[in-house]
């Protein structure tokens, strides 16, 4: 085992807060329109960090507090914001995360709600649905999750007919990951409700008009709808024994809940196809099955260029451990996988990946940030940084190369369209990842070679 | 169809000559319409930043640290410090009990571990409220390492940006005078208000040196805390900027009678003037500086002009629209957008004041839209009401723009190219161009539409 020393300050962190989290989730809606209760400053930042990712307007409404709010309660201004935002916006959802200063202030946000409700009843209001999202009890991963089980909870129907489709929580992925899970459902002839669904609102096309909230996101209808399916499926390796949105249709209204990895790599595809076959009562696609099997060749043809190279992960907790099993499959001997997410699982969801397949267990951290991540990975000595944009830096120092995934992607284009999941994202990223090294190597060589 | 301005803001934009100036600013942001302003820390975080061998300790939950690390192209010709994020990331614990110990622990060990020549300390809204006595922590912290250790009282709430640059001013007037250097030529100045984006400040301080002007401390781009506490001993402070850095040197005239320079290092104009001031200022101390200043400003002209004409010729008759944080900054762009022939039709900031406002609707053509503290509803309909080729913002006005089918040109702390002086003008215009003449607004539906209506139109 390396050691670093324990220290108290955070230097470069590897995580950001939870009301981002809870944002993006309500971004993935249709009709919504995120809300932060609390001063200016957070909403602004938190859409200045989303837009340089997905390169998309982000409005992200704020109650806008000051001094004398702070002191008297921030009830009023939440909601003559919320006023405005459905009178401008014609929102049809306002999601509702707090901040932490309204979180330390104790405003009751579901009773301003309420209060709200009750006021302005006389006029046609948006579903608003409120999530606690104080930051310095969480990360944005933490607020993700919570904004989405918010939605079920507060927005579920009481008695909704079956109708036999799926309910899909696929965490935060990217806009074309989620276009990719759709199409994969479809070809199993599985509706599917897929919260958020970010493929369009955070990756629009063109438009002649600006649209005051971008066309796309999980129908509301649908979402009310959920009790009524089949069955949920939810990805991420940290949500077991967590109170999700797929556990709460599961206890309330008895639908069936599948908690997987996020679909990575090939045996984490093979377990969503498998779940979707169950779910389904279908074979898939046979071009799936085609996918599948180029995917294999591709590891074959590859494998020698990859195998053995120590890599370095970090990012979301559910991310950092699909990857690792992604990495493991492949031969990429990871050697510190980091998240800066506390009490996750993700060292047990590691173990059991390297206990299936026979492997070392590598350096994992929670809790980290980038100071950690780099004190540790000069001495494990990696070939490879698999991550988001914000290890550049130290991936630049030890002059390897850096396979971006994640979020956020601020110095590449098309961090939006980046594909990881199932069968076709594996390939995505296997040839990114080949390719990664043997640019290296290409260009470390004194000859420069014409075939590798 | 609703109408794309809030009622409660009707009094924040104005139309040129359309009846008398009014127009209320320096207000609160409205709830729920997502103003493009940032808060009060982000102020503070602006100013101090660039500083590049101090240690800047964000005093808070993780998110106000996280979102500032490393966003602006502040760049430094040694340490780079200031491009990591630091943050004492408040817990549940520390928010119930007090974040003070942290703070200590933080500080310790961060002093130790990068020997900084100052640490600041921002405040941000959550320890205004948990009631943190970020002077006392500081203070002790100041004698235990013998270094400057500064409170940035920046809590986000207590108002919008501008009060973040007095904050930051404060804590910098700390800094000031602590030191004295007997060697500090007479002609002399302090650099303020201007962030070394892309190296710009070393564009300005060429032009200073061939003038034969010493500049003393860079107030804070490529900034040094030694040459901020030595810099009472300079002549001259040179202001870039509306807001930042004014209530500095303002304090520095009062203290240690020191005067200071409103200049504007952006367009042609502006730069050249501001060396004629500066050269007219010390005139009497070396009468061949106004002599040497001219040859320099015809020199750049030279090599700068032709070019100019070159993408004029493209860029003749269209139009801009104009939205930034300070209002100063538009006013050299204005004349900027001349220089190409172009008109500016919408001119806005975050945090402009009246008088800013009224020399906006004093120099702009009649029928420009002035807004203050403008939102992306507002934002989209002007650009579609004036049907503008070129916006020019930050970060989170460009898909605004972009989604309209409109050019952008980023103008705002995390540019990377550099905008001032003569060779910035030239990257202003060359971007501008780009902005502007790139074939894909052929396809965008904006244009598409245009383009298909148009042999409708010319036969009706
Ligand atoms: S918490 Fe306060 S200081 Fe931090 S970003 Fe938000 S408004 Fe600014
Ligand atoms: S105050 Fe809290 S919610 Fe706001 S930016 Fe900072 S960490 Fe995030």
């Amino acid at each position: 085992m390396s050691t670093t020393t324990p220290y108290v300050s955070t230097t470069n962190a590897c995580k950001l807060c939870t009301p981002l989290g809870a944002c993006m989730a309500f971004k993935g809606i249709e009709g919504a329109v995120p809300f932060l209760h609390g001063s200016q400053g957070c909403a602004t930042y938190m859409r200045r960090y989303i837009i340089s990712h997905f390169r998309e307007p982000v409005d992200i409404a704020s109650s806008a507090l000051g001094e004398k709010h702070a002191v008297y309660g921030g009830g009023p201004n939440l909601k003559k914001g919320i006023l405005n935002v459905m009178q401008k916006y014609g929102a049809k959802l306002v999601g509702v995360a707090t901040t932490c200063l309204t979180e330390t202030i104790g405003d009751d946000v579901p009773m301003i709600v309420e209060e709200f409700r009750k006021e302005f009843g006389d006029l046609d209001l948006p579903e608003i649905v409120s999530v606690s999202t104080p930051s310095f009890a969480g990360t944005h991963m933490e607020g993700f999750h919570a904004a989405v089980r918010a939605v079920a909870e507060q927005l579920a129907g009481e008695s909704v007919p079956h109708h036999g489709g799926l309910n899909l929580f696929p965490g935060m992925v990217s806009p074309a990951d989620t276009r990719h899970l759709r199409d994969i459902c479809d070809d199993h002839g599985l509706a599917a409700c897929i919260l958020p669904d970010v493929s369009e609102t955070l990756d629009g096309p063109a438009l002649l008009d600006y649209e005051r909230i971008p066309s796309g996101g999980t129908p509301l209808a649908d979402i009310k709808a959920m009790p009524g399916a089949a069955a949920s499926i939810e990805f991420g390796h940290s949500l077991p024994g967590r109170r999700t949105a797929g556990t709460f249709l599961k206890k309330t209204h008895g639908v069936p809940c599948f908690q997987l990895p996020l679909p990575i790599g090939l045996r984490g595809s093979d377990a969503f196809f498998a779940a979707l076959g169950e779910i389904s009562g279908k074979e898939p696609h046979p071009r799936h099955e085609r996918d599948r099997g180029r995917l294999v060749d591709a590891f074959v043809d590859g494998h020698k260029y990859i195998f053995g190279k120590r890599a370095v992960v970090y990012g979301e907790e559910d991310l950092v451990a699909g990857l690792v099993e992604f990495l493991s499959e492949i031969g990429v001997h990871v050697v510190l996988a980091a998240t800066g997410s506390e009490k996750t699982g993700l060292p047990s969801s590691i173990r059991k990946t390297c206990d299936e397949l026979g492997l070392k267990m590598p350096e994992v951290r929670e809790g980290a940030d980038f100071h950690e991540i780099a004190e540790l990975a000069e001495q494990l000595e990696p070939d490879l940084v698999v991550g988001h944009s914000k290890g550049y830096r130290s991936a630049r120092k030890w002059n390897v190369p850096l396979v971006r995934v994640g979020f956020p992607i601020h110095d590449r284009f098309g961090g939006q369209r980046l594909r990881i999941l199932g069968y076709q994202g594996a390939q995505e990223l296997f040839d990114r990842i080949v390719n990664a090294v043997l640019e290296k190597n290409q260009s470390d060589s004194p000859v420069g070679y014409g075939y590798l | 169809m609703t109408t794309s301005i809030f009622e409660e803001r009707k009094d924040q934009i104005h139309r040129t000559g359309q009846g008398p100036f009014e127009l209320a600013c320096n207000r609160d942001s409205l709830a729920g319409a997502v103003s493009q302003r940032a808060c009060v820390f982000c102020g503070s975080r602006v100013v101090l930043y660039p500083i590049a061998d101090a240690l800047h300790l964000v005093h808070g939950p993780i998110g106000c640290a996280a979102y500032t690390w490393d966003i602006r192209g502040a760049l430094s010709s040694g340490p780079e410090l200031h491009r990591l994020s630091f943050s004492t990331d408040l817990r549940e614990k520390d928010v119930i009990f007090g974040g003070e110990p942290k703070l200590t622990a933080a500080l310790d060990e961060l002093i130790d571990r990068h020997q900084p020549k100052a640490a600041f300390v921002y405040s941000t809204c959550i320890v205004g409220l948990i009631g943190d006595d970020l002077k006392a922590v500081c203070k002790s912290m100041s004698e235990k390492k013998g270094i400057p250790v500064l409170p940035v009282q920046s809590e986000g709430f207590k108002g919008n940006k501008r009060e973040g640059y007095l904050a930051a001013c404060k804590a910098m007037f700390e800094l000031v005078g602590t030191k004295d250097d007997p060697e500090i030529p007479p002609v002399s100045v302090n650099i303020f208000g201007d962030f070394n984006l892309a190296g710009e400040i070393w564009i300005i301080r060429e032009y200073l040196e061939r003038m034969g002007v010493s500049v003393i401390a860079n107030v804070t781009g490529d900034g040094r805390v030694d040459d901020i506490r030595r810099c009472h001993g300079a002549a001259l402070n040179l202001v870039q900027c509306s807001g930042a850095t004014l209530d500095l040197a303002k304090m520095m005239e009062e203290k240690y009678g020191i005067p200071y320079l409103r200049v504007s290092y952006l367009g042609v104009e502006d730069m050249a003037q501001a060396l004629y001031d500066v050269a007219d200022h010390f005139a009497d101390k070396d009468p061949d500086i106004v002599a040497r200043t001219g040859a320099l400003v015809r020199e750049e002209l030279a090599n700068l002009l032709p070019e100019l004409k070159k993408l004029r010729a493209d860029l003749e008759g269209k139009r801009a629209a104009i939205y930034v944080g300070g209002a100063f900054k538009a006013f050299s762009l204005i004349k900027a957008f001349r220089h190409l022939g172009m008109r500016v039709c919408i001119v806005g900031s975050q945090t402009g004041t009246r008088e800013d406002y009224e020399e906006l609707a004093a120099i702009t053509d009649p029928g420009t839209i002035i807004v203050d503290d403008a939102n992306p509803l507002e934002l989209s309909a002007f650009i579609k009401e004036k049907d503008v080729d070129v916006f020019v913002g930050g970060v989170k006005e460009r898909p605004i723009a972009f989604k309209l089918g409109v050019g952008f040109c980023d103008h705002n702390h995390e540019r990377k190219i550099a905008l001032e002086g003569f060779v910035g003008m030239l990257n202003f215009a060359r971007e501008i161009h780009a902005s502007a003449m790139s074939p894909v607004w052929r396809f965008v539906p904006r244009r598409a539409k245009a383009l298909c209506n148009a042999p409708k139109e010319a036969g009706a």
